[in-house]
C-alpha cells in the first residue's frame, strides 16, 4: 500500500502573452475575440508524465533545479493543483508546509490565528484545543500569543506557523523548501520534529536545495529537471548525480565566459584595471585543464588542475619569474608562489613558449577561485600581469569549513562508541578520482583560525548544521547514531 | 444540478471553518477602534440621518404616500437602505475577496467557495446588527406618528425576504468573485453599475410613485430587477406591515436560485485557474 501514488501526472500550465491576454472586457468585446483570447499562447509543461510511488513511512526527497516543477509536484500531491491528466491518490491526512502562516490574518490574535490556521488545516476546535499549549511552547510565544499578529517579527510569524502545521499530526507531511528561512536555534528544533515524524512512520515529502539535509534524512531521493523525474533512487547517488548534472552545466557557463575573457579582444577599461604591465613578455593565451589534459573549469577537490599559461617575448629577456595566486572569492589568498620563491633561475627567453603549473591536487573547500598569473622582472616590475580574470569552481557535496581541506582521518578508541557514516556513494563527482580522506561524519568545530571578514559570512549556513552534529551535543548525536 | 448539491454539502463540512473566519472578519473589522462592535450600529445610524436630511428635509417627499409627513419618510428610507448595504458591501467585497484572500487559495488546500460564503454572510451579519435600530427607530415613530403604519404579524415573514436576498447575494457574490479573477475591471464596472442599480431600485421612492405607476415602460423595467422585489419585500412586512406580493417575491426566488446555480457552475467551472490568476 503507497501512501503516495502519483500516476502519470501532467500538469500545464498557461502562459499568456502579454500582447494577446485580455485583460479587460472593453479588449474581449471591442476585438470580438472574447473566446479565441482565452485560448493561451504558449503551454508550459510543469509536469510532464511524472509517476512516483511513495511507500508508507518514507522520507521521501525531492531536488532538482528552480522551476523544474518540484512545488508543482508538491502542489498536485497536496491537492492545491490538480494534474491536466493522470492521477494522484494519497492514504491519509496531508498537511502542506508550502507557505507557512498562510492564512493569518494581521488584526487578530496569534491565539485566535492559531485556531482558524488549525481548523483549516483540518484539526477539530476540541483537538486544537487541547493541542494549543504544545503549539505555543513550540513556537516560544508563550508571552506574545494573545497580540495582534501584525506585531510579530517575520521569524514569530514562521515559527506559529510551523507549529501549528507540525502539530496537526498528519499521515503525510509534504515541506517545501520552507526550513530555510528560520534561525538557527529554531531549525534544528525543526528537524527534529521531522525525525520525529520518520520515527513514528509517518510519510514525508521534502522539498529543498539543501543537498546534505536531503542526503541525511531521506530514505529515497528523486531528481526532476524540467518537469521530468530523471532519477529515483538512494539519496547519495541522486543527489551526486544531480550534481554532475549541475557541473556540467557550471562547466557550459564557464566555457562561455572563458570565451568572453579571449585576451585579445578584453576591454580597454577592464584590462587597464585586471591587467597591467609593459608586455615586454606577454601573456597570450591561458587555459585550465585536468591532470588529463582536458579543459574544463569546474573540479573537485580531490582533483588536480594544470594552469597552462602561453607566453611570448620578441625580444631576449634574462629576467623573468612566473608567478600564479589562487584567491577565494571573498579575495582571500589560498596560495600564492612564483619561480623565484622556489629558486629557479632564468636564464634566458625568447620567441614563444607553454609554462604548465600543475597542481597534484587542489585540496579546496567548495566554491569559486580566482586566478592570478603574472609575468614579472625579479625585483617586481611587471611584464604582465593579469588579475583575476579567470576562473575555477570547486564543487563538492562535503560541507567542511575553512579555505583549504587539510588531509585528514579520523580514529576513535574504543570506548567511544561511533558509527561511520554511510557509504553509499559510489558515484562522485568526479568518479575517475578516489574518494577523499574524510572518513567521519561528526567534525569538531573548525576554529575561525583566519578571522577575515568573509570566513564568518561562510560559516552561516554550515552553523545550524553544526549545532545538529557537534559531538558536544550529546542529545542530537545519540538520536543520530540511534537512526543509522 | 446535482454538482451544485455535491458543493453544498462541501460548504456544510467547512461549517466550522466557515463559522471561525466569519467570527474573525468581524473581530477584525472594528479591532484597534474605540467604538468596536458600537460601529455596527452606529453606520447604519448615521447613513440614516444623512438620507433623513437630505431626502426628507432637503429634497422633501413627494409621494403622497407618506403625505407631509418626513419622519415617515425617513423610516421608509431606511427600511430599504439597510438592505440594500448589505447586498451591496457584499458585492464589492465579492469582487475583491479570491485576490485578497490569495495566498489561501495558492498555498493551502482550501475550497474557495468558502470565500464569498464568508463575505455575504458577515456582511448579514452586518445587516442583523443595524436591524434593532430600525425596529426601534419604528416603535418610536409609531409612538409619536399617528398616521404611522403599526407592527403587524406579517413582521414574521421578514426571514423570507432575508432568505430570498441571502440567495440571490450568494449566486451574484459566486459569480462576480469568480469573474473579477479573469476580468479585473469587474471591480470597478461593479461599483458603478451599484450605484445605477440603487436608483433603479425603488429604495428612495415607493413603487406607488405617480411617475412610476404612469410609465409603463418604468413599471416594466424596475419589475425586471430582482432587488426590486426584495426590498418590496421589506417594505411591506417591515414597513408597511403587509403581506409581501407573493407572486414576486416567489418568482425572484426563483430567479435567486437560479441565479446561484449559474454562478455555482461559474465559479465551479473556473475554480482551477484561481491558483494561477490570482
Amino acid at each position: 500500500m503507497y501512501a503516495i501514488d502519483v500516476d502519470n501526472v501532467t500538469r500545464i500550465y498557461q502562459k499568456y502573452s502579454a500582447r494577446h491576454r485580455f485583460q479587460t472586457f472593453k479588449s474581449a468585446l471591442l476585438k470580438g475575440d472574447f473566446l479565441r483570447a482565452l485560448r493561451p499562447d504558449e503551454l508550459v509543461m510543469a509536469l510532464d508524465g511524472v509517476s512516483l510511488k511513495i511507500e508508507k513511512g518514507q522520507t521521501f526527497g525531492i531536488i532538482g533545479e528552480n522551476g523544474s516543477g518540484k512545488s508543482t509536484l508538491l502542489k498536485v500531491v497536496a491537492g492545491i493543483a490538480k494534474p491536466s491528466s493522470g492521477r494522484v491518490r494519497t492514504q491519509g491526512k496531508v498537511s502542506a508546509l508550502i507557505e507557512l502562516g498562510a492564512g493569518f490574518h494581521p488584526e487578530i490574535t496569534g491565539r485566535e490565528n492559531v485556531t482558524i490556521n488549525g481548523i483549516m488545516l483540518g484539526l477539530s476546535k476540541k483537538e486544537i484545543h487541547q493541542k494549543f499549549d504544545e503549539i505555543v511552547r513550540f513556537a516560544e510565544l508563550e508571552e506574545f500569543i494573545d497580540a495582534p499578529v501584525k506585531t510579530y517579527s517575520s521569524g514569530m510569524y514562521m515559527r506559529l506557523g510551523f507549529s501549528v502545521a507540525i502539530n496537526v499530526n498528519p499521515d503525510i507531511l509534504l515541506i517545501d523548501e520552507v526550513l530555510a528561512v528560520g534561525d538557527a536555534s529554531f531549525v534544528p528544533k525543526c528537524l527534529d520534529r521531522i525525525d520525529d515524524f520518520r520515527r513514528r512512520k509517518k510519510t514525508i515529502l521534502f522539498v529543498s536545495h539543501d543537498l546534505p539535509t536531503v542526503a541525511k534524512i531521506c530514505d529515497k531521493v528523486a531528481w526532476m529537471k524540467g518537469g521530468k523525474l530523471m532519477m529515483v533512487g538512494e539519496p547519495k547517488r541522486v543527489v551526486d548525480a544531480y550534481l554532475q548534472d549541475v557541473t556540467v552545466k557550471q562547466e557550459e557557463k564557464f566555457e562561455e565566459r572563458s570565451k568572453a575573457i579571449d585576451l585579445e579582444q578584453k576591454f580597454e577599461e577592464e584590462r587597464r584595471e585586471n591587467r597591467w604591465g609593459d608586455r615586454a613578455v606577454e601573456i597570450k593565451k591561458v587555459r585550465l585543464l585536468s591532470l588529463k589534459g582536458v579543459e574544463k573549469h569546474v573540479f573537485a577537490p580531490e582533483e588536480g588542475m594544470v594552469v597552462e599559461m602561453e607566453v611570448e617575448s620578441p625580444a631576449l629577456v634574462k629576467d623573468f619569474v612566473f608567478g600564479v595566486g589562487v584567491f577565494n572569492s571573498q579575495g582571500v589568498a589560498c596560495y600564492g608562489t612564483n619561480t623565484s620563491l622556489e629558486d629557479y633561475v632564468p636564464v634566458s627567453f625568447r620567441g614563444r613558449g607553454i609554462v604548465a603549473f600543475r597542481i597534484g591536487r587542489l585540496g579546496l573547500i567548495n566554491g569559486t577561485y580566482y586566478l592570478d598569473l603574472a609575468v614579472h622582472k625579479k625585483d617586481g616590475y611587471p611584464f604582465d600581469y593579469l588579475r583575476n580574470l579567470y576562473s575555477f569552481l570547486v564543487s563538492s557535496t562535503d560541507r567542511d569549513e575553512g579555505i583549504a581541506r587539510l588531509p585528514h582521518d579520523w580514529s576513535f578508541s574504543p570506548k567511544i562508541r561511533i558509527r561511520p557514516p554511510k557509504t553509499g556513494g559510489k558515484a562522485r563527482v568526479n568518479p575517475s578520482t578516489p574518494r577523499h580522506e574524510c572518513r567521519g561524519l561528526l567534525r569538531v568545530n573548525p576554529e575561525p583560525r583566519f578571522s577575515s571578514p568573509p570566513l564568518k559570512a561562510g560559516l552561516s549556513v554550515g552553523e545550524r548544521v553544526k549545532k545538529a552534529e557537534t559531538p558536544g551535543n550529546p542529545k542530537n548525536a545519540v538520536k543520530k547514531n540511534k537512526k543509522r | 444540478m446535482l454538482k451544485v448539491v455535491e458543493n453544498l454539502k462541501v460548504l456544510y463540512r467547512y461549517r466550522v471553518l466557515i463559522q471561525s473566519l466569519i467570527s474573525r472578519e468581524l473581530k477584525a473589522r472594528y479591532r484597534g477602534t474605540v467604538l468596536g462592535f458600537l460601529w455596527s450600529f452606529i453606520n447604519p445610524l448615521l447613513l440614516m440621518i444623512i438620507y433623513t436630511i437630505v431626502f426628507g428635509f432637503i429634497i422633501g417627499p413627494r409621494d403622497p404616500a407618506f403625505g407631509s409627513n418626513r419622519v415617515l419618510y425617513a423610516l421608509f428610507l431606511f427600511c430599504g437602505v439597510l438592505p440594500w448595504s448589505w447586498f451591496s458591501s457584499s458585492s464589492i467585497e465579492s469582487a475583491n475577496i479570491l485576490m485578497i484572500q490569495g495566498n489561501l487559495i495558492k498555498k493551502v488546500l482550501f475550497p474557495a467557495e468558502i470565500l464569498p460564503v464568508v463575505v455575504v454572510t458577515s456582511n448579514f451579519i452586518h445587516f442583523l446588527f443595524g436591524l434593532p435600530i430600525l425596529l426601534a427607530a419604528k416603535l418610536l415613530i409609531i409612538l409619536f406618528v399617528p398616521q404611522a403604519p403599526p407592527f403587524s404579524l406579517y413582521l414574521a415573514l421578514l426571514p423570507l425576504v432575508m432568505f430570498v436576498q441571502f440567495v440571490f447575494s450568494l449566486g451574484f457574490g459566486f459569480l462576480i468573485s469568480s469573474l473579477t479573477v479573469h476580468f479585473r475591471d469587474i471591480k470597478d464596472i461593479l461599483s458603478n453599475l451599484l450605484t445605477f442599480w440603487f436608483f433603479a431600485t425603488p429604495i428612495i421612492y415607493p413603487m406607488t410613485f405617480p411617475a412610476i405607476q404612469q410609465s409603463n415602460l418604468f413599471r416594466f423595467f424596475l419589475n425586471l430587477n430582482p432587488m426590486t422585489h426584495i426590498i418590496q419585500g421589506y417594505h411591506d412586512t417591515l414597513f408597511a406591515g403587509r403581506p409581501p406580493d407573493w407572486l414576486h417575491l416567489g418568482g425572484t426566488l426563483l430567479f435567486a436560485l437560479l441565479l446561484f446555480w449559474a454562478g455555482h457552475t461559474v465559479f465551479d467551472r473556473l475554480r482551477d485557474s484561481f491558483p494561477e490568476e490570482v
